[in-house]
């Protein structure tokens, strides 16, 4: 009897251990010979640890399993049963490009991953120079995933055409903004498709060396990639030799150490070349002077990760999908306050309504949704009357808002909005990395100018306003650039709550 | 008592394989930390002199990262996440009702030794939050009764 339990920390952190040591009791007990794999998650993380049966070659699902649910999983008598786990609404309803294999394979088995269409890209991208690569991945009209949304073909132009003795592609897996958990699901339930994308942008770019920055809050990730990276060398797909073509490409995993601006491109390679995460100016762009002054592209798991899939299906498949400027897929990410968490893959240009009541289903905690805070902590707070907003770069951007890295975090009507404005300055002031004075003092001074008007000072409010401008123009990067983004978004859509109610007349 | 001070060559031994890498400081004070729960001072001058860098360099880059330590933490060490998806369904609850009966501010360490308790920003679990994680294992959909499991397991 084949079994698929989920390893990813999601379904971890959920009870999936206890499940598979009470399935591998309930299948001793009943004279059952049981083939359990570990697998990554679906994305359904509502119905984590969901188990899967395979009858008749289809996989049925059980979830969300608890311990002594296995006897009846395992007999099939279970009232969990949801039937053929493909043909959940949640799953039928998707796209699942980047994370066509997540939840499915075992993410360390690459005989596994090559059954499932691993490895055809690049076997082809092995056959094509260095350009062509490069100019198939701008024809894909794949953009920055990390939530820049930066064209990555442009990126890997630049550092294909600048002329040094080392060029490096650094994975940037420094995943810190609340709401995202993409790029964990995928390192640990796909790993080999993101070496594997970091091995076509090295053929692509001309780099030989790759590494991944991975934060230190993702032990179960760090401990899959390391492994997969192990693997892949031994199989040859890294290594002086790439699949017997001669050319080479070898990679490392970096753990960071819990600074969120590090997932700043210059930051991290400032952490990785073993200084202070501290930001540097740009230019020089790191394309041209990068990790240890040498043409490096920094690109995301997922973006990075989406490179297999437009080598095997081809450009144009990719770019088929999407709106306006945004193409092929988005990995949408459904957090906070929800009935149904987790990860949908889908073309972008589904709105954000139909994301928060539809998919998500509304909040966990029955009462109405009051805000949604999109694209991670430098996202605006958007009020449902923002919800008709299409999800594309350009198009949440004319709404005042951040798609960024496509993570969703809802809130019901108990929230306290002016308390997440301040405790977007209060990260602000924690993670600052120093450079910018209006970034290091000004976050500072943003909570006390918060907790002012929250004590009733109208006056403080324009000094607000006046500080987030200051912050915004006087900053390096995004950690002080767009913290007032989710300030001002509360003062805007929420003003009412921005000062305390006067006393009833 | 607290344990002997680490020898030289055994900082040098920790750090050693690191020598050769690109951008090896990191990697080495991990390694350091993993060793001894916390980055010795003894260590400091062995690092420094390795990397041909400052004691005042090294000490920058240790003080910049939250995850280094100067003083070894308790038996465990409970992270809570204090981001915004967990906040949504009662993070901030959660952590201050768990400081309170500890009688603890965030970074401290309860009497026996025994628990750490720190935030953290996001642990990637924001589908099933609030979030936490005692050690190296992660948990969701913490309330304050898992939360009283989790401690009396910790021994705080």
């Amino acid at each position: 009897m084949k079994v698929y339990v989920p390893m990813d920390s999601a379904a971890k952190a959920l009870g999936a251990e206890a499940v598979v040591a009470a399935l591998h009791a309930a299948a001793r007990d009943a004279g059952i010979a049981l083939e359990l794999v570990r697998t990554g998650t679906r994305g359904m993380i509502w119905l984590e640890p969901l188990v899967e049966v395979e009858i008749d070659g289809l996989r049925h699902g059980y979830g969300p399993a608890a311990p002594e649910d296995a006897g009846a999983i395992l007999d099939g008598t279970s009232q969990k049963a949801l039937g053929p786990v493909e043909e959940l609404d949640w799953m039928a309803r998707q796209t699942r490009l980047t994370f066509a294999r997540v939840g499915v394979i075992d993410p360390l088995s690459l005989e596994d991953y090559v059954a499932h269409g691993g490895l055809a890209g690049l076997r082809r991208a092995l056959g094509m120079t260095g350009a062509a690569i490069v100019e198939e991945v701008t024809a894909s009209g794949l953009r920055g995933r990390g939530g820049a949304g930066f064209p990555t073909g442009i990126k890997w132009k630049t550092v294909h055409e600048a002329q040094a003795p080392q060029k490096y592609i650094v994975c940037n897996a420094d995943e810190g903004d609340s709401g995202t958990f993409a790029d964990r699901m995928l390192m640990e339930g796909d790993p080999f498709t993101l070496i594997e994308g970091m091995v076509i942008a090295g053929l692509g770019v001309g780099a030989t060396r790759g590494y991944v920055y991975l934060r230190s809050e993702y032990p179960d990730a760090i401990r899959v990639m390391r492994r997969a990276v192990e693997i892949a060398r031994k199989e040859r797909v890294l290594g002086a030799d790439v699949l017997g073509s001669g050319r080479a490409f070898d990679m490392e995993i970096r753990v960071g150490a819990g600074a969120y601006v590090c997932g700043e491109e210059t930051s991290l390679l400032n952490s990785l070349e073993g200084k202070r995460g501290v930001v540097r100016a740009k230019p020089p762009l790191p394309a041209l002077e990068g990790f240890l002054g040498r043409p490096t592209v920094v690109n995301n798991v997922i973006s990075l990760a989406t490179v297999p899939v437009i080598f095997e299906k081809g450009a144009q498949h990719y770019a088929d999908f999407g709106l306006g400027r945004s193409r092929g897929t988005v990995t949408l990410q459904i957090a906070g306050n929800v009935a149904r968490g987790g990860l949908f893959e889908t073309a972008f240009g589904i709105t954000l309504g139909e994301v928060v009541e539809g998919l998500a289903g509304g909040t966990a905690s029955g009462r109405p949704v009051k805000a949604v805070q999109v694209g991670g902590p430098l996202g605006a707070y958007l009020p449902a009357s923002k919800f008709d907003a299409p999800l594309g770069y350009e198009e949440l951007d004319a709404k005042g808002g951040l798609l960024g890295h496509a993570g969703m975090v809802v809130f019901d009507d108990t929230a306290d909005m002016m308390s997440m404005a301040r405790f977007a300055m209060e990260f602000c002031a924690i993670e600052s990395c120093g450079k910018c004075t209006p970034c290091r003092i000004g976050a500072v001074r943003g909570v006390e100018t918060i907790d002012r008007i929250r004590q009733g000072d109208g006056e403080a409010v324009p000094l607000l306003r006046d500080l987030c401008e200051t912050m915004k123009d006087g900053s390096l990067c995004a950690l002080g650039g767009l913290t007032p983004l989710p300030v001002e978004s509360v003062l805007d859509h929420f003003a009412d709550e921005a000062l305390p109610r006067r006393e009833a007349a | 008592m607290s344990p002997p001070l680490p020898a030289s060559d055994e900082i040098e031994a920790i750090i050693a394989p690191y020598r050769n890498a690109e951008g090896p400081l990191l990697p080495m004070l991990h390694a350091v930390q993993d060793a001894f729960g916390h980055i010795p001072e003894t260590a400091h001058r062995v690092i420094a002199e390795a990397l041909n860098i400052s004691r005042a360099e090294l000490h920058g880059v240790i003080s910049f990262y939250h995850d280094f330590r100067s003083q070894p933490a308790g038996r465990h060490v409970l992270k809570i996440c204090r981001a915004e998806a967990c906040q949504a369904v009662g993070g901030a609850a959660l952590a201050d009702a768990t400081l309170k009966r500890l009688g603890l501010e965030w970074h401290g360490t309860t009497r026996n030794g025994a628990v750490t308790v720190e935030p953290v920003y996001c642990l990637g679990l924001c589908a099933c939050a609030p979030a936490a994680m005692l050690d190296d294992r992660v948990l969701g959909r913490v309330d304050d009764a898992r939360m009283t499991t989790l401690l009396a397991e910790a021994g705080a």
